[in-house]
């Protein structure tokens, strides 16, 4: 994977500058807002003006606001969800395939329990069970819920791996286990562990905003997903206050669709052979 | 600037060979658990290297060398038998710090120059590592230390080559590679399965005389696997000859060439192209039948099936090595 | 009447565009016979593979001729169309490939490839297309009870030869074989070629057999051509080239393989690597290795062809001064 290969990939590209986009607006969310997000002093229902961008929430609240604040949280829960199925799957994939023996048995079995759970149920289940929990009651749920898969695809990457001779050179020139996955079996697989991080953390941030908008997130919290709860709730369509309902799923989109673009180049780079001419 | 690298291991009195290996068997079970077979890779192998001494294990692909070199290596471990490393025995579970010492001692060179270097990391690294992990030469001396290596296998200037990439190698240069990786651990015993056999053909032999200079100037014991007796005569001071997991028969290469004593021998030197033969018209040629399938080897003789000079008790039992020469052995009933 | 196959001044390129970024097959020529072994010796990147392909008329984008024909039977390949192609293919012209034991479809049995091919030449008839190709199993030597059989059910040796018996089932008169028992153990692989050569004596096809393994080619091969870096460095009857071999390349060669017998001595390959094709050198693509180098010709002139005999050519500047096309 080299760094030009990435410049000329044009969807690595784009999918990079949104999601760098998003970075930044979270990032100085506090000093960009126009107003705070929380302030329900304005007329309700106000349609976009030059004081109000976007207009305003049935409750007053300046939606621009809002929708820059909501950027904190779907990238916090994506993020940090991404990072914690990541490291789930490295232990429970990557190690166990390795290693094998009695740990990978255990794992791989765990690993099956967990896949054959329907997710999006048990998803709502925890959600509703922990209600009233804000991001990190998500983060956590997603993080059950959202592993499985791309462990066992680490888990049989791993495992082919573990064959190929350089690694058994590795072993025959007395490294450690520990020492062996790190710096062989992982570096070997960067192209898949980095592309399942992005799925994974496409699958948070979809599955944060969608708890949340039936309600099981704290409808308290400022983000994407309880904007389209409220706007949902206030009839929004029905009141005319389209763009109410329109722009924080325009977010997720975009989002989505950037952290998608970056799974794909990812793939792109880490796989010649899907590179196009 | 003294190198610690290179200078021929210490002469000891120690008469015990490099390697000694004693009723070496390896079984792999496959299959599902109702259909379970269980591959006879090695059985009872007896087989001792002499320091200083290159024996090259000809066979053909399911013989069994592979298996060998990586039990050896203790990539496997062995179903039973007793492996002795410079006189001293292998326990069958060995500690970390035992593996780590025998692992000191037996270093392994693999076929395919193609997947045996890490891609991920430089020649350097992958050079260094034995270094760093038998804490042989100390941080700051680890550079010049691989430099020197380098040197010593032809891949010159050692500098240029340092950071380079796996893929940016030719299948000869990656092999070097390998071959200053082995080295650097410092090892009595070096096990080189097929190291030649996916490189080009003019490439072999300056690979080979790197192997036979080195092991030369080192007093390295060297066991050379291949399946190409030309390069087994070239390369070997005795050539045994493996066959479903045995050894059947073996002894000093010059004599195993030109008398070769076991039925298979004298196939595999038949049937090896040579220019020398001439041009075939007819069918002359004896081969029959297919390598042995290792979950259901007969009672007898493996090569029975196949053996032009079969007998009615080549079936019943398997004959045992017998003394055909003064160092040469061979496992055959004609012998018995 | 004209040659089985004639490879006339053969240049080959890889590349999406013009001017091609490598060219792989340099002015070839080349003629086979029907009922004639030749044999082209080469290692990895002579180009002998690409050669192979183009003339049975397989090569596809982005390799394409760039100059020279190729001719089977008088009739130019290039003016065919795709389907009269097609139609060559299996019937007249036929191709094994390396490592063909795995092209069988495992999920197949071998009767139903055999009718998938047959079918597709215009052999419906099932009965028919059974005999034949039972038939041409005797004459590989493959038990007919393994027709019924899947791939994974026969071991490597049987696999080649059901996929050599493919090749020949509808007794094509060219046969193109690239490395067919490379994979192979030795012992299967004398018996295989055994087969070969009385089929070709019996069927009188021709054969084209590319390889590495130049000692194999001495024993079977009619006529033997040897190719570096693209091109035809020398080109003899088979005997001729092991006892009286020119080109310093074949001689290197030649040595390259150690003997089974005799005195124990030193031998030395060939230092260096084959050029990058890429950026191809100036003069003789050998002469950074060879080790009879003319400094100051063979780096800087293209060699001509000598021909020493009636039917032995050399692409070298030690032998003759004779001004003559290249290839």
């Amino acid at each position: 994977m080299s760094w030009r290969a990435l410049l000329h990939n044009h969807r690595a590209v784009a999918g990079a500058l949104i999601f760098a986009l998003f970075c930044l607006v979270a990032l100085v969310a506090p000093v960009v807002v126009p107003y705070s997000p929380t302030d329900i002093n304005f007329t309700p229902l106000l349609h976009p003006s030059a004081e109000h961008l976007l207009g305003t929430t049935i409750n007053g609240q300046d939606i621009l606001s809002q929708l820059i604040w909501g950027a904190r949280a779907s990238l916090f829960v994506g993020l940090v969800s991404g990072a914690l199925i990541s490291l789930v799957q490295l232990v429970m994939g990557v190690f166990a395939g390795y290693v094998g023996g009695v740990f990978d048995t255990v794992a791989a079995a765990v690993t099956n329990v967990f896949l054959v759970l329907p997710s999006l149920p048990l998803l709502i289940i925890l959600a509703a069970y922990l209600r009233g929990g804000g991001l990190l009651m998500l983060v956590g749920v997603i993080t059950i819920t959202g592993w499985a898969w791309g462990a066992k695809v680490l888990r049989s990457q791993a495992i082919a791996l573990r064959d190929r001779p350089f690694v058994q050179a590795a072993r025959v020139t007395g490294e450690s286990r520990r020492h062996i996955v790190f710096a062989h079996v992982v570096p070997n697989m960067l192209g898949i562990i980095v592309s399942n991080f992005f799925g994974a953390a496409l699958f948070a941030v979809l599955a944060e905003a969608g708890l949340e908008f039936i309600g099981l997130g704290n409808i308290n919290d400022v983000t994407w997903g309880t904007m389209l709860y409220w706007a949902s709730e206030g009839d929004a369509i029905l009141l005319g206050a389209w763009v109410w309902l329109l722009v924080p799923g325009l977010c997720l989109a975009l989002l989505g669709t950037s952290l998608g673009l970056l799974n794909f180049a990812v793939d792109e780079i880490a796989n010649p052979r899907l590179r196009r001419e | 600037m003294v190198s610690t690298l290179g200078l021929p291991a210490e002469t000891s009195e120690d008469p015990s060979p490099a390697l000694e290996v004693r009723g070496l068997t390896k079984n792999y079970s496959i299959g599902r658990i109702a259909r379970q077979k269980v591959v006879r890779a090695l059985s009872e192998v007896d087989l001792s290297v002499e320091k200083g001494e290159v024996l090259a294990l000809v066979g053909e692909s399911g013989s069994g060398k592979t298996t060998f070199a990586r039990t050896i290596a203790f990539l496997e471990r062995p179903t039973s038998g007793e492996i002795f490393v410079g006189g001293r025995a292998l326990p069958r579970r060995p500690s970390n710090h035992r593996l780590r010492e025998h692992r000191r001692e037996v270093q392994m060179i693999f076929q395919d120059p193609y997947s045996s270097l890490d891609p991920f990391h430089s020649v350097r690294y992958s050079v260094a590592r034995p270094l760093h992990s038998f804490g042989l030469v100390p941080r700051n001396a680890e550079r010049e230390a691989v430099e020197e290596l380098l040197d010593q296998v032809g891949l010159v200037p050692a500098v240029d080559f340092l950071r380079r990439y796996p893929h940016e190698l030719s299948g000869g240069q990656r092999q070097r590679v390998g071959i200053a990786r082995a080295l650097a651990a410092q090892p009595s015993l070096i096990l080189a399965d097929e190291p030649t056999s996916m490189l080009d053909v003019s490439i072999r032999l300056t690979i080979m005389n790197l192997l036979l200079d080195l092991q030369r100037s080192r007093s390295l014991s060297l066991v050379f696997i291949t399946h190409d007796l030309g390069a087994a005569n070239y390369m070997g001071d005795r050539i045994a000859i493996m066959y479903a997991g045995r050894i059947q028969e073996i002894g000093p290469a010059s004599e195993v060439m030109s008398d070769p004593k076991h039925p298979y021998t004298q196939l595999l030197r038949q049937a090896a192209p040579s220019p020398e033969n001439e041009r075939r018209q007819g069918t002359q040629f004896e081969g029959k039948g297919d390598p042995p399938d290792l979950t259901a080897l007969p009672p007898g003789c493996p090569f029975a099936p196949r053996c032009p000079f079969v007998q009615s008790r080549c079936e019943e039992a398997l004959p045992d090595l017998r003394q055909v020469g003064a160092a040469h052995h061979a496992r055959c009933v004609l012998y018995e | 009447m004209p040659p089985l196959l004639e490879i006339s001044d053969l240049t080959i390129g890889y590349g999406w565009r013009l001017p091609p970024s490598v060219v792989a097959v340099r002015g070839v020529s080349l003629t086979v016979g029907a009922g004639e072994i030749v044999g082209i010796a080469g290692e990895s990147g002579c180009g002998k593979t690409t050669l192979a392909l183009a003339s049975a008329g397989l090569l596809d984008p982005p390799g394409r001729v760039l100059s020279g024909s190729v001719s089977y039977q008088g009739t130019d390949l290039a003016l065919l169309s795709p389907d009269e192609l097609r139609h060559l293919h299996l019937a007249e012209i036929s191709m094994v490939f390396q490592a063909s034991m795995n092209v069988l479809n495992p999920i197949m049995r071998i009767r139903d490839q055999f009718h998938d091919a047959m079918a597709a030449h215009g052999v419906h008839s099932s009965d028919g297309a059974r005999q034949q190709a039972e038939e041409t199993f005797d004459l590989v030597k493959i038990p007919r009870r393994f027709f019924d059989a899947y791939p994974h059910q026969l071991s490597g040796g049987m696999r080649q030869r059901a996929v050599i018996a493919l090749a020949i089932v509808l007794r094509p008169k060219l046969l193109f074989l690239d490395e067919p028992t490379t994979a192979l153990d030795v012992v299967v692989q004398r018996s295989i070629l055994q087969t070969l050569d009385d089929l070709r004596h019996q069927l009188g096809f021709g054969v084209v057999f590319i390889t590495h393994d130049l000692s194999l080619l001495v024993e079977i091969a009619d006529r033997i051509a040897i190719m570096y870096a693209g091109a035809v460095v020398e080109e003899a009857p088979g005997r001729q080239l092991y006892e009286k071999p020119c080109h310093p390349y074949t001689t290197a060669l030649m040595s390259s393989f150690p003997p089974l017998g005799g005195p124990r001595q030193r031998l030395e390959g060939i230092p260096g690597q084959p050029p990058d094709l890429r950026n191809p050198p100036k003069g003789c693509s050998f002469a950074p290795r060879c080790p009879e180098v003319i400094t100051g010709t063979c780096e800087t002139v293209d060699p001509p062809t000598a021909w020493r005999d009636r039917d032995h050519r050399v692409l070298c500047h030690l032998y003759g001064e004779q001004a003559g096309d290249h290839g």
